[in-house]
């Protein structure tokens, strides 16, 4: 099979889901592009399955938190290890309703790595089988991933933050 | 189920299955993690994972720590491998920065990667080894880790937790102790190797051990994410060092191994062959060498790398790069990237999100230990106990690649 490249990708998918696709751009070669979170399933199923792209491997969940946004943003890479390219889907949904559906039922791997990204971001994945903290412990009571929680204690006067950089 | 609460047991006094808690500290599963096991006989009926006793939060310290400070938080996720870390993170910020890397620095690199490819090798087969029942093996081969942590020692000084090399290149050129070190590995290893698999490779009560016990098809393995020797064990030849070749891996020759049904023994084999690819690019790597200019061990990127003191001292310019450096004030593009590079265990990639600050906005190690151990407690199911300690053995779960 021939090398797909980007250009083939975004006209690829271009065709199939128009404008639900958005923000493609393509830092260092790795083509990068946003849906929304109804969308993200149709999204993920079509780039799983399609014979021509065929990107079946899941290799890397998570999240990036942007206060000033109020944004959470899910990113998932995807790599086609037949024609060996990689993609990375962005989901931004919001912070205090921060809900999406599971990948769970298209990849196994899913199934730690949302449950780390939950763990850490209290991003609720909706439908997977056991969605249970899974490094920290159960009464944490906080996702400490999420940029309000300081690093240090804030208590601490020779220890701010800001002597460290940010 | 809580952390610190290890003990469920089934409740209904009519069952006949035994709950054992396998971990966190047994000696069997060589390193802090747990598993609750309903057992019917010696036959694991399910299972249940519990994992993240040595988080350290890393994730959220390299939030913030500048660039250079976070080369010691990778060591410490596969310390068996750390020097493949290492390299792995300043590659990823030198993608960031647009660094190209001298040709010389390249090969050392890999020099130093594939020495640290065969100690991660050494200790999974020997282990498979030891838990098989064969402790002479394990002793045997165990002592060329010795040797290549002599050889780190030269290098960068440091044995385990290695910190080695920096942001665009290594901090020292390698000594020619550190050569005849590695001259002398290479000649003695693949003796001991080749004695190893000798007593190994056609020895009936370990074949009988580890052939056909926790076959994967290819299909489970991909979709539980699996990278590594244990995807090529299922015969997926799928290796980042040739797929997205990085520090000029494409100038070498070697093979990718592949097994066939992804049981044990295919998984010990790949590891084995593994090793021998490895001796072959070190040996090809410092034939390379001889063609490259002598003494370069680092780019030339001044606004980077930080200089040697003796420039500090003497030199306007090196002081002010040297302050801006260590104050983490380094001009790095408004960018995200991700690099992955093939680690001991398989796909270990970094995600990092650079805003301008001092610091990453956000950095997330794909840590293939993690990926590839959520199928321990599903493939256990139906699996004798026995076979599921070297099952976990032939995984290679480090514990803090798994907990990062």
């Amino acid at each position: 099979m021939a090398k797909a490249t980007n250009t083939e990708i975004i006209d690829l998918l271009g065709e199939k889901f128009g404008e639900q696709l958005f923000d493609v751009t393509e830092p260092y070669g790795l083509l990068t592009f946003s849906t929304t979170k109804d969308k993200v399933i149709n999204a993920l199923t079509f780039l799983k399955e399609n014979g021509k792209i065929n990107f079946n491997f899941l290799t890397d969940l998570t999240a990036v938190h942007y206060p000033e946004k109020n944004q959470i943003a899910v990113v998932y890479h995807l790599h086609s290890m037949v024609s060996g390219i990689r993609v990375r889907l962005k989901v931004f949904i919001h912070e205090n309703e921060a809900t999406i559906p599971t990948a769970s039922t298209l990849w196994n791997s899913a199934n730690w790595m949302e449950r780390e990204t939950y763990d850490f971001f209290g991003v609720k994945f909706e439908g997977h089988p056991d969605l249970r903290r899974i490094l920290n412990m159960d009464d944490l009571g906080v996702h400490p991933m999420l940029k309000q929680y300081p690093l240090e204690d804030p208590n601490r006067v020779d220890k701010k933050d800001e002597y460290f950089g940010r | 189920m809580k952390h610190n609460q290890p003990v469920y047991t089934d409740n209904d006094p009519q069952s006949e299955l035994v709950t054992l808690n396998l971990g966190p500290t047994h000696p069997a599963t060589h390193g802090v993690f747990q598993n609750v096991l309903q057992l019917d006989g010696e036959r694991i009926v399910s299972g249940v994972s519990t994992i993240g006793y040595i988080h350290r939060a890393f994730e959220k310290i390299a939030e913030h720590r500048p660039f250079y400070q976070i080369t010691p938080l990778t060591d410490r996720l596969n310390y068996c491998s750390s020097p493949i870390n290492n390299m792995g993170w300043h590659m990823t910020v030198e993608k960031l920065l647009n660094i190209q890397i001298p040709k010389r620095v390249d090969y050392l690199r890999v020099i130093i990667m594939e020495l640290a490819r065969i100690s991660d090798h050494i200790i999974c087969n020997t282990i498979i080894a030891q838990d098989t029942g064969a402790t002479t093996t394990f002793l045997y081969l165990f002592q060329f880790r010795e040797h290549i942590y002599e050889i780190y020692e030269e290098i960068c000084g440091a044995r385990l937790t290695t910190n080695i090399g920096r942001i665009g290149g290594l901090e020292r050129d390698f000594n020619d102790i550190a050569f005849a070190k590695i001259n002398k590995f290479l000649k003695e290893f693949p003796v001991a190797l080749r004695e190893f698999e000798s007593l190994l490779n056609r020895n009936r009560i370990f074949i009988d051990r580890t052939a056909g016990v926790a076959e994967v098809t290819q299909e489970n393995a991909l979709s539980f994410g699996w990278t590594g020797p244990l995807l090529r064990a299922t015969g997926v030849d799928y290796d980042v060092r040739t797929s997205e070749p990085y520090s000029s891996y494409q100038d070498f020759d070697f093979e990718i191994p592949v097994g066939t049904s992804g049981d044990i023994y295919d998984r010990y084999l790949v590891r084995n062959e593994e090793m021998w690819q490895s001796v072959r690019i070190i040996e090809q790597a410092l034939e390379k060498l001889k063609s490259e200019p002598a003494g370069i061990f680092h780019a030339d990127v001044p606004e980077f790398y930080l200089p040697g003191k003796e420039q500090v001292y003497n030199n306007m310019e090196a002081l002010i790069y040297h302050f801006k450096i260590v104050m983490g004030e380094i001009d790095a593009p408004k960018a995200e990237v991700y690099h992955a590079v093939e680690g001991g265990n398989g796909e270990l990639g970094f995600y990092l999100i650079n805003d301008g600050g001092r610091t990453p906005y956000r950095l997330h190690f794909r840590r293939p230990s993690f990926i590839n151990y959520s199928m321990f407690a599903k493939m256990s199911e139906g699996m004798l106990l026995s076979d599921a300690i070297i099952n976990m053995s032939s995984m290679n779960i480090i514990a803090g690649e798994l907990d990062a």
